[in-house]
């Protein structure tokens, strides 16, 4: 991949996933709500809710929270910026724990109670996810020889044919990653009341902000990991790849609006054997047939 | 080539002054002119060898006065640990000191003829040991000199012996420049069984009844790596009628499984496995908590454990696609995950130390047992970052003792406003172990490509499980550190760190940021020329245009937020109490509860010690390592004969 | 400058109401009236909330709360006042621990008449708080823009 497409891969992702990212949380939101028998908000309205966000008055419970936030969306940012631009996968999902981290920092710098236990139940899910995430990157190792996203796309053969265990764990996980229902343990979209808003107690009107954004640019992140299980040297298999995101995000959405919330042990128990059946069985195997 | 013997009498020396002189103020000044002199013949020796054009020296052919003496050290050690064992009344130990000794005095006066070697080798890896122990070692010394000062003044139960555990700290250290340069293996023993036996002193220094168990736990699990060595080393003496290290590697390279060297390698990595506190042999690292602070700063950053990890390393290319190597990569990568899992249940901040640096000495130990050049580069950095980010924190945890009288992780909520300075150290020392962009992250990175490269699927999954519980354990700390303060009693802390401590805790936070950016330099121009020596090919790990660039563009991303910030400082943000249905007392640290009574807010963090705890987990890891090490060297045994 | 109108996020808190306005406001959010279609969602949160609804009396132990969740909220807000009891204090009135409406503490805005308000009639209040929260965040622009100027 030549440089100049590198560029403008990094602009197009800067600038649009954004928008993309909330516009699938729009078509979330309306599904959502056929799902229940509702009519359901207009699509932009995740924009509606932002551009408000950014209108109030600024507020904090700590100063700190903002400087927090802002290096957890800009690394957040990097990492897909780094992911598109065709670099190093592990070295991606490396950088997305480090943000990840600055989320837990932002959440507890504000001594809330209802903030830290979303701050502790979000480093369970960390832990619950990265094993997954990892067998991923390795799995496009074995599969491609390379961690470089651009080679790992330009492979003659899709991915997925070698890895359909890696790929149902990452989709398993990204349950978590994506913050749905069962295991939107640190943080919950609706007034469930136990955690109030879990680990974005304490965020408001700008900050919030910044956290769904920076959720944004985390969603097309991890829907382009996603996209790379599919994606070959054939220009067709771009269309096939979207095709799949959407299903993969439908399937979320259905997952989302039809199961109950799970324990943080439940979850860390189902989350590693998933992983360890379905991406280690086939790590076993693709190292055999290597 | 005098700075060899000079770096090993020295500090003989200086402990020989620390034990006649009783007068604090002047043991104080001699503690400090040796350590700096220390450092300053360390510098010497990297100098001469660079000068020399980095090749490695080989030195001392004709020593027959040093060997002799060497022996009689041999019998001195063996007479001190025959007569504390006898003196706390446990027998059995000093038979594990005795038998090697005469096995090894034997095989000296009445064994082959051994060929004429250089009996000292100093190479790319020895230098680096050297600068670790000289540079880490020295500074732990001029730490400690504040340290102990504080410590009698609180701990008015123990007897004040200062001049003991000086002079302990400086042999020790003394003992370390003598096992990583050592080339003969009859010198190295003697050496190794120092530092077993200096660590097992170090240990006891409280005389508490828990103290001397745990010393005698750590004695006898060190003198039986020592025995496996012993009777490795003589197998080996024995087939090659000579004692080079250099050799054993070589012939352990070239010559398949069925020759008696294989298991000679096996014993010997057997040994390292337990100087290493690998498991089932960790438990005499957690007893070691109990001495005091610079004790444990020494033993699990610049001594003992690397001793173990350095002789791993040597071996590495010997045990590669062999089973000794598989053996020693499964215990080590089974380690790594099961410490860190235990880790997350501890709350006691040393006790996380112990048990990380057990983790991560178990991702060093597996890097070397793969024996790839890949993996060796991972763990040598591995090994740096360890060194330099360990003595940090134990160093720091000890100063917060001192301050704030608990070393309990829950206590340190809100260190950040209490006590800023250590808090910060602390920040630093935490963040350079697991963080990106962090070196520690990159040989992580590189461990499990090399790990997927040898097709060694246990190990990916150990290090991919004990990836995502390692970051567990530090971030929950991390967390507890910067969470605004909820004990309002204890905020005025007074910050009563001597000048020294903070001396040294500044210059291990400097080195730990400058090797963070510059690391990649000391790949291209250290580690890189070390693995050519080493394997005759180097390892592009990472190109280097990469990692600068990942460097330069991570350094943006801290800063544009932080510029952000101060952008947004003149904009008004209004700041609210936190959320607590309503009902806090008018700040964040307490509510009104039902009564109509305010009520101090208490938060803590996750241990689940029930699921994970030591004592559920220990016993069940120790069992399995302990089969595995007995299957393995059985096979290996059965191979062989 | 924004419009803000689009997206107004309701914080819920009952005061000693019996329940029965609580009831319909969360029948607002059922399928049958689904108040989501204009934006609006239930929060929970102080820190997140635009409009402050408001159910049941305020009582001398629960003045306090009322008055810091309030305080709470970034501005621009609004306070709406379902039902009787908040409106007046009802029914409970006269009792000893009561201090009268929503108004004895805070300022309210709407008032939403009913024992126990409609549906209907909370969606109409909350319609209404939604121009007046588009109305003060006009006004918080312009003086944010003066300030902006005056400070450069």
């Amino acid at each position: 991949m030549s440089i100049y497409m590198r560029v403008i891969f990094i602009i197009c992702y800067v600038v649009l996933a954004p928008f993309l990212g909330g516009f699938l949380e729009g078509l979330d939101r309306k599904i959502s709500a056929r799902m229940q028998g509702r009519v359901g908000p207009p699509v932009l309205q995740p924009f509606y809710d932002v551009q408000k966000l950014l209108n109030k008055q600024v507020i904090a419970v700590s100063r700190a929270q903002t400087f927090l936030l802002m290096t957890y969306m800009l690394l957040m940012i990097f990492t897909g910026a780094m992911f598109f631009a065709g670099s190093d996968i592990l070295m991606c999902f490396f950088i997305l724990a480090t943000a990840a981290t600055f989320l837990y920092f932002a959440a507890m710098i504000t001594s809330s109670p209802y903030s830290t236990i979303g701050a502790q139940r979000e480093l369970i899910q960390m832990m619950a996810y990265e094993p997954a995430v990892l067998l991923t990157c390795v799995g496009f190792y074995l599969s491609a020889k390379t961690f470089n996203v651009s080679d790992i796309a330009a492979s003659p053969l899709s991915h997925i044919l070698y890895m359909p265990g890696f790929f149902f764990a990452f989709v398993f996980i990204m349950t978590i990653k994506m913050r749905k229902s069962p295991f939107d343990t640190a943080t919950s979209h609706h007034m469930h009341q136990e955690l109030v808003k879990g680990l974005t107690t304490e965020m408001g009107a700008r900050n919030l902000a910044f956290f769904q954004i920076a959720e944004w640019y985390e969603n097309i992140f991890l829907l382009g990991v996603v996209a790379l299980f599919i994606i070959n040297n054939n220009p067709w298999s771009i269309l096939a790849a979207v095709l799949v995101i959407l299903a993969v995000y439908f399937v979320e959405i259905l997952i989302d609006n039809t199961s109950a919330r799970f324990r943080w042990d439940q979850m860390l128990k189902i989350t590693w054997l998933v992983t360890l059946l379905s991406a280690g069985v086939n790590l076993l195997i693709l190292m055999l047939i290597s | 080539m005098q700075v060899i013997p000079f770096l090993i009498c020295f500090p003989l020396l200086c402990a020989v002054l620390m034990y006649c002189i009783r007068a604090d103020k002047v043991r104080n000044v001699i503690a400090y002119a040796g350590a700096v002199i220390i450092i300053a013949a360390t510098a010497l020796l990297v100098m001469q060898w660079m000068m020399g054009g980095r090749q490695p020296m080989e030195l001392y052919v004709h020593t027959e006065m040093v060997n002799h003496l060497i022996l009689a050290g041999d019998f001195l050690l063996m007479i001190v640990v025959t007569f504390l064992c006898f003196r706390y009344k446990k027998y059995l130990i000093c038979l594990l000191s005795i038998a090697p000794t005469i096995l090894i005095a034997y095989v000296e006066l009445a064994g082959p003829e051994l060929k004429e070697i250089a009996h000292v080798r100093v190479d790319y890896l020895s230098i680096l040991m050297c600068v670790i122990v000289g540079l880490i070692g020295s500074l732990i010394v001029v730490y400690a000199v504040g340290y102990m000062d504080g410590y009698h003044k609180h701990h008015t139960e123990f007897q004040d012996r200062r001049y003991y555990f000086f002079m302990i700290l400086f042999l020790f250290l003394g003992a370390m420049f003598g096992f990583v340069v050592s080339n003969s293996l009859l010198w190295l023993i003697f050496f190794w069984e120092t530092t077993s036996v200096c660590s097992f002193l170090l240990i006891g220094y409280t005389r508490e009844t828990e103290a001397i168990n745990n010393s005698f736990r750590a004695l006898w699990m060190n003198l039986l790596g020592g025995c496996a060595l012993s009777v490795g080393v003589t197998l080996y003496i024995y087939s090659k009628g000579q004692d080079s290290l250099q050799e054993l590697i070589r012939y352990g390279k070239y010559l398949d499984e069925r020759h008696v060297i294989a298991f000679a390698v096996a014993l010997i990595a057997f040994a390292a496995l337990t100087k290493a506190a690998q498991m089932p042999f960790s438990t005499w690292l957690m007893g070691a908590m109990v001495a005091p602070t610079p004790s444990s700063a020494l033993l699990h950053s610049a001594t003992m454990v690397k001793a173990g990890i350095y002789i791993l390393f040597r071996l590495g290319p010997a045990m590669s696609e062999k089973a000794s190597g598989n053996m020693i990569a499964l215990i080590g990568g089974f380690t790594f995950f099961a410490a860190s899992v235990m880790a997350i249940a501890q709350h006691d901040g040393k006790k996380v130390l112990a048990f990380s640096t057990i983790s991560n000495l178990g991702l060093m130990v597996a890097c070397a047992g793969v024996g790839r050049a890949e993996t060796i580069w991972a763990g040598i950095f591995l090994m740096i970052f360890h060194a330099i980010s360990k003595s940090l924190l134990f160093q720091d945890i000890g100063a917060t003792e001192n301050a704030t009288h608990s070393r309990e992780i829950e206590s340190m909520h809100g260190l950040l406003y209490r006590v800023p300075k250590l808090a910060i150290f602390m920040f630093i020392g935490i963040v350079g172990m697991f963080l990106a962009p962090f070196g520690m992250l990159i040989s992580k990175w590189s461990a499990l490509r090399a790990a997927v490269d040898e097709s060694n699927i246990l190990l990916v999954v150990f290090i991919v499980f004990g990836s995502a519980t390692t970051s567990f354990y530090w971030t929950k700390w991390l967390g507890k550190i910067i969470s605004p303060t909820h004990n309002a009693v204890h905020t005025n802390v007074e910050d009563i760190t001597q000048k020294s401590e903070t001396l040294s805790l500044t210059i291990h936070a400097v080195l730990m940021i400058a090797l963070c950016v510059l690391f990649p330099v000391l790949s291209v121009n250290y580690v890189e020329p070390l693995l050519i020596e080493q394997f005759n090919h180097s390892a592009e790990v990472i190109p280097t245009a990469v990692l600068y660039t990942l460097i330069v563009i991570i350094l943006l991303v801290f800063l544009v937020p932080f510029l952000a910030d101060r952008a947004f400082k003149n904009r008004r943000t209004n700041v609210k109490l936190a959320y607590m249905n309503g009902i806090n007392v008018g700040n964040n640290t307490g509510f009104i509860d039902s009564f109509g009574e305010p009520k101090q807010l208490w938060m803590s963090n996750y241990y689940f010690t029930k699921y994970i705890g030591q004592k559920k987990l220990m016993f069940p890891c120790q069992l399995f390592t302990l089969a595995v090490l007995i299957v393995m060297m059985a096979r290996i045994l059965g191979g062989v004969f | 400058m924004g419009k803000v109108a689009r997206s107004p996020w309701l914080l819920h808190y009952d005061g000693s109401s019996c329940n029965g306005c609580d009831i319909e406001v969360l029948a607002c959010l059922t399928p049958v009236y689904d108040a989501e279609r204009f934006g609006i969602m239930n929060t929970g949160d102080p820190l997140q909330a635009d409009i402050f609804l408001i159910t049941g009396g305020v009582n001398t132990q629960n003045k306090d709360v009322v008055k810091q969740i309030y305080d709470q909220m970034p501005r621009p807000k609004v306070v709406v006042a379902v039902g009787v009891c908040a409106c007046t204090g009802g029914v409970f009135k006269e009792c000893y621990n009561i201090l009268g409406g929503a108004d004895s503490v805070i300022p309210v805005d709407i008032y939403v008449p009913g024992c126990a308000a409609r549906p209907q009639a909370i969606i109409d209040g909350i319609v209404k708080a939604v121009a007046l929260f588009q109305e003060r965040s006009d006004e918080h622009d312009a003086k944010v823009k003066a300030e902006k100027k005056g400070g450069r």
